[in-house]
């Protein structure tokens, strides 16, 4: 009963990684006068890359409902802020899933 | 670590309310998601309070309960997390002046919004106070911990979360994010690489290895392509939340 769930441990493993990106770089990163440029790039590219992986095989792996509903979601962030285009987003995959796209 | 009542205090809270309620839809949204995907709202509560960042919390929440292994699911919340390292260098100096206490918390409470009012009050010329920093840390960690029970608690009355699209909220919410690094260098190839990458590892090698095998590729291609000069960078907030 009182025993930790796996989920619950790799909340506290995950909250540990992340406090030690919020320490590091004042322990770690402040030490360097000048970051190499191939390693900046690689720094900067590390969001962007990871949550890619996490959309495009969404992307692929479902019915016509999702496809398009991303495309829209896509271009609406050109111009939108997050939480219009999750509207959007969701307006979207209820009406084609309710069109029987999904 | 004592904190007063004071003008820096209160000063702090006024700048904190625009972050509370910019923050408020992704923290109910959070914890309704959390509980769409299986989680118990204690979870939900535990992991808003403890890992205290948006999108690396979407993360654990999309990968919970799939083949993914534990401590894949650690380094994607680490990965997406990595821009505090850039944060955290930038802020250390200007806090020099807190307890080591002090700085332990004040970490902690690193996120997206919270480095951009401290480099923006910093940039105003004024010193970066403790009671300023929690005025403005308290408000927002409250708040964001709260939602994620408000979220999970009233997520749990959703009967088909299909026919409202619950279940594609977060490659939307994830789709976003990388739009909104677009003005990063070299942020097309990398997306592609990563998106292409990561398609073909999952029908090929399967599902948990998608996301290291395709982010690994668009990192190393943004390190091959990047000159091999030293540089140094200026940080700025990612343009997400929380």
């Amino acid at each position: 009963m009182f025993g930790i769930s796996d989920i619950s441990w790799i909340i506290i493993f995950g909250a540990l990684a992340t406090y030690a990106t919020r320490v590091g770089g004042h322990l770690v990163l402040s030490r360097f006068e000048r970051i190499p440029r191939r390693v900046s790039a690689a720094l900067d590219a590390v969001p962007a890359a990871v949550l890619s992986t996490l959309v495009a095989p969404a992307a692929v792996s479902n019915g016509p409902a999702e496809v398009i509903t991303l495309i829209i979601a896509a271009i609406a962030a050109l111009r939108f802020n997050l939480i219009v285009v999750l509207l959007i987003g969701a307006a979207a995959i209820i009406s084609l899933r309710a069109a029987g796209l999904g | 670590m004592f904190l007063k009542f004071d003008a820096e205090f209160r000063q702090g809270m006024r700048d904190s309310v625009p972050v509370v309620l910019g923050a408020a839809p992704f923290g109910l949204l959070f914890g309704t998601l959390a509980v769409e995907n299986g989680m118990e709202i204690h979870q939900a509560v535990l992991m808003s309070a403890t890992i205290y960042a948006g999108a690396s919390q979407m993360v654990g929440i999309d990968l919970f309960g799939t083949s993914v292994a534990p401590w894949i699911i650690v380094l994607s919340i680490f990965a997406v997390n990595f821009r505090h390292i850039l944060y955290s260098a930038s802020l250390g100096p200007k806090i020099a002046h807190f307890t080591f206490f002090q700085k332990a918390v004040a970490f902690f409470a690193l996120i997206d919004p919270q480095f951009a009012e401290a480099e923006q009050r910093h940039e105003r010329g004024f010193r970066i106070s403790f009671n300023w920093y929690m005025g403005v840390v308290i408000p927002i960690y409250i708040a964001w911990v709260s939602e994620a029970a408000l979220g999970a608690y009233f997520g749990r009355f959703i009967t088909n979360p299909y026919a409202f699209g619950l279940d594609f909220m977060l490659p939307i919410y994830f789709l976003v994010l990388v739009m909104g690094f677009r003005k990063r260098r070299n942020w097309l190839p990398v997306v592609v690489v990563s998106g292409i990458a990561s398609v073909f590892a999952y029908f090929t090698i399967g599902s948990p290895w998608h996301i290291s095998i395709g982010a690994v590729a668009g990192v190393m291609l943004a390190a091959l392509i990047a000159g091999g000069d030293a540089q140094s960078d200026t940080v700025e907030a990612d343009p997400e939340r929380v």
